[in-house]
C-alpha cells in the first residue's frame, strides 16, 4: 500500500474541505482499503469520516425514511422499519456480501463502491477506467461477469452494488453536502454516469462533495422482491438481480417499478418497460414483451451473452411472482 | 497515528503507521496471533474479530480507524484451560482438520449468534420479523463469508447448531 496522509475529520465541513484538496474519504473502507493494498488506488490522503454524527436513521415528514450515510449495511437491513415497509431494501442488503462485510460497509460507501471488473482490480492490464486511455481488455477477454447494458467502447464494466439496485427502484434520493456548504439532493439516476469515452468517471460528485445521507420516499402498497442470480448460494456478486415493486387492481398492474443490477455501469431502471406493464393484465406473454423492450439494445460480448436469457428468464419469474395472486 | 483501543479488556495505546491494518496490529505489533491472516482482502474470514461487539474482516479496516473502539480476539474469546461453549464444541465436534480458519470461524459464530439472538433475518430467512431457526442452510448462509479450504464445514455446521443449543 501507498503511503498516505490520514487525518480524522471532526466535521463535515473540515471533511469536505480536506477531501476539495485531493483527499479521499473512508467509511467502512471495505472496498477502498482491499484496492489500495493492489495499488489500484493511491490516494494522497484519507479522510476518516467515521466519527461524524451521519449514523442515524430517522423519519422525515412525509413519511419516508432518511438514512445516515455511515449506518451500516447491517444496521439498515435490521432496522424494523426497513423490514416492514421497504422489505426490498432489507432483501437486497442481505443478499450482498457477508455478515462480517455488511457490519463495516456503510450506505454511502456502498453507493459508491467500485467494479469488480477483474482488468480493472489487474494492473498488469489495460483498463480506461483505472487507466484512462490504456483501452478496454475485457471487450475480448473475460467478460462473464460484465454488463451488457449502458456499455460503450471504452468500458463493460457493472456497478456491483446489491443496495443500490432495490434504491434505485424505491426512487431513493442521496443527499450530499459541497465544499462550499451548499446541499444537493440526486436521484440515484442523476447521481451516476454511464462510462462514454470517460469511465473514469462514475458519478457527478464534485471534489469534496459528501454523501450525508440517502432518503427513501414514504412506502407504498405493493408487493417487493429482490431476486439475485449468482455462481455460488452466497457470498457473490450479482450476474443478474431484479428489484421489483409492483402493484395491482382490479386484476390490473397499477405500478411496476423495476430495478435491475449486474447489467450495466449502474443500477438500471427502464422507464418505457415500467409503461409497457402499467394498466396491463399479468400474462408471460406480457412479461415476455417486457423483456423485449429492456434488452432491445443489449450486446452481449461473448463471455456475458448468458445474461440476455437469464435476464429475460429472471424478469418473467420475478414478475410472475409479484403478480401471482390476483391471476388465480 | 497514536490509537487507543481496548483488546480484549486491555487498553493498549500504539504509534502506528496509518496503513496498518487492525489484523497487522493485533499480530505484529501485540503479538495475538490467534487473528489469522488467509487472503488479506477479506473474502476468507480468517482475521474475523469482533469490534465493540460485531464481526468484523481485520484485515479490510485501519488500526487508527479504531480509536477508541473495543475489539475482542480469539484470545479473548477463550483459553485453551478455559474453553468457550463454541471452541469446546468444535472440538468435540472435530469442526477442523488445518485449524487455519478456525480462530476466524468461531468468532464470527460468536458474533453470529448474537445477531441471531437479537433477530436478525438472513437472506434464507423466510420472514424477515419472523426470527430464524439454526438450520443448515441459515448456518451456511450465516457464515459464507469464513471459507475452510480443507472443507470440514459439515462439523463446523454440527459445532456450532450444539453450542448455540446449550446456550439457549
Amino acid at each position: 500500500m501507498r503511503s498516505f496522509e490520514y487525518t480524522r475529520a471532526e466535521s463535515t465541513g473540515a471533511a469536505t474541505r480536506d477531501a476539495a484538496t485531493g483527499g479521499t474519504f473512508i467509511a467502512g473502507g471495505t472496498n477502498l482499503l482491499d484496492l489500495m493494498k493492489l495499488e489500484v488506488m493511491a490516494p494522497e490522503a484519507l479522510i476518516d469520516i467515521n466519527r461524524l454524527d451521519l449514523n442515524q436513521i430517522e423519519g422525515t415528514e412525509d413519511g419516508g425514511l432518511r438514512i445516515g450515510a455511515l449506518v451500516t449495511n447491517s444496521d439498515l437491513a435490521n432496522d424494523s422499519r426497513v423490514r416492514r415497509n421497504w422489505p426490498v431494501l432489507s432483501r437486497a442488503l442481505l443478499a450482498g456480501a457477508s455478515g462480517q462485510l455488511r457490519n463495516k460497509a456503510t450506505t454511502g460507501g456502498n453507493l459508491l463502491q467500485r467494479t469488480r471488473c477483474l482488468y480493472f482490480y489487474d494492473r498488469a492490464m489495460p483498463c480506461n477506467k483505472r487507466a484512462p486511455g490504456s483501452g478496454c481488455a475485457a471487450r475480448d477477454g473475460f467478460n462473464r461477469i460484465l454488463a451488457v447494458l449502458g456499455t460503450s467502447e471504452h468500458c463493460i464494466a457493472t456497478h456491483p452494488s446489491d443496495m443500490a439496485v432495490a434504491m434505485r427502484a424505491l426512487g431513493a434520493e442521496a443527499e450530499t453536502l459541497k465544499e462550499d456548504g451548499t446541499t444537493r439532493r440526486l436521484t440515484l439516476e442523476e447521481l451516476y454516469l454511464l462510462p462514454g469515452d470517460r469511465p473514469d468517471r462514475e458519478t457527478v460528485l464534485e471534489p469534496g462533495e459528501l454523501i450525508t445521507a440517502v432518503v427513501l420516499p414514504a412506502p407504498v402498497r405493493a408487493r417487493q422482491t429482490y431476486r439475485k442470480v449468482r455462481d455460488r448460494a452466497s457470498y457473490a456478486f450479482a450476474l443478474v438481480s431484479v428489484a421489483g415493486i409492483v402493484a395491482m387492481e382490479n386484476g390490473r398492474i397499477t405500478k411496476a417499478n423495476l430495478a435491475f443490477g449486474g447489467l450495466a455501469p449502474k443500477p438500471w431502471r427502464d422507464a418505457a418497460v415500467e409503461e409497457l406493464l402499467t394498466g396491463e393484465a399479468p400474462s408471460d406473454a406480457l412479461f415476455n414483451r417486457a423483456a423485449d423492450l429492456l434488452l432491445a439494445d443489449a450486446q452481449g460480448f461473448g463471455g456475458n451473452d448468458f445474461k440476455l436469457p437469464l435476464t429475460r428468464r429472471t424478469l418473467v419469474s420475478v414478475l410472475t411472482e409479484l403478480t401471482q395472486e390476483a391471476r388465480i | 497515528m497514536q490509537t487507543n483501543l481496548t483488546i480484549n479488556g486491555t487498553p493498549q495505546r500504539l504509534e502506528l503507521d496509518p496503513r496498518t491494518t487492525l489484523l497487522d496490529a493485533l499480530r505484529h505489533h501485540l503479538g495475538l496471533t490467534g487473528s489469522k491472516k488467509g487472503c488479506d482482502h477479506g473474502q476468507c474470514g480468517a482475521c474475523t474479530v469482533m469490534v465493540n461487539g460485531r464481526r468484523i474482516n481485520a484485515c479490510l479496516t485501519l488500526a487508527c480507524m479504531h480509536d477508541g473502539d473495543e475489539v475482542t480476539t480469539i484470545e479473548g474469546i477463550g483459553q485453551p484451560d478455559n474453553l468457550s461453549p463454541l471452541q469446546q464444541a468444535f472440538v468435540s465436534e472435530d469442526g477442523f482438520q488445518c485449524g487455519y480458519c478456525t480462530p476466524g470461524q468461531i468468532c464470527s459464530a460468536t458474533a453470529m449468534l448474537e445477531e441471531v439472538r437479537n433477530g436478525w433475518p438472513s437472506h434464507v430467512t423466510d420472514d424477515l420479523d419472523g426470527g430464524a431457526d439454526l438450520t443448515t442452510e441459515e448456518i451456511s448462509e450465516r457464515m459464507s463469508g469464513n471459507l475452510c479450504r480443507c472443507s470440514a464445514y459439515p462439523n463446523i455446521v454440527e459445532a456450532i447448531r450444539k453450542a448455540a443449543g446449550e446456550n439457549a
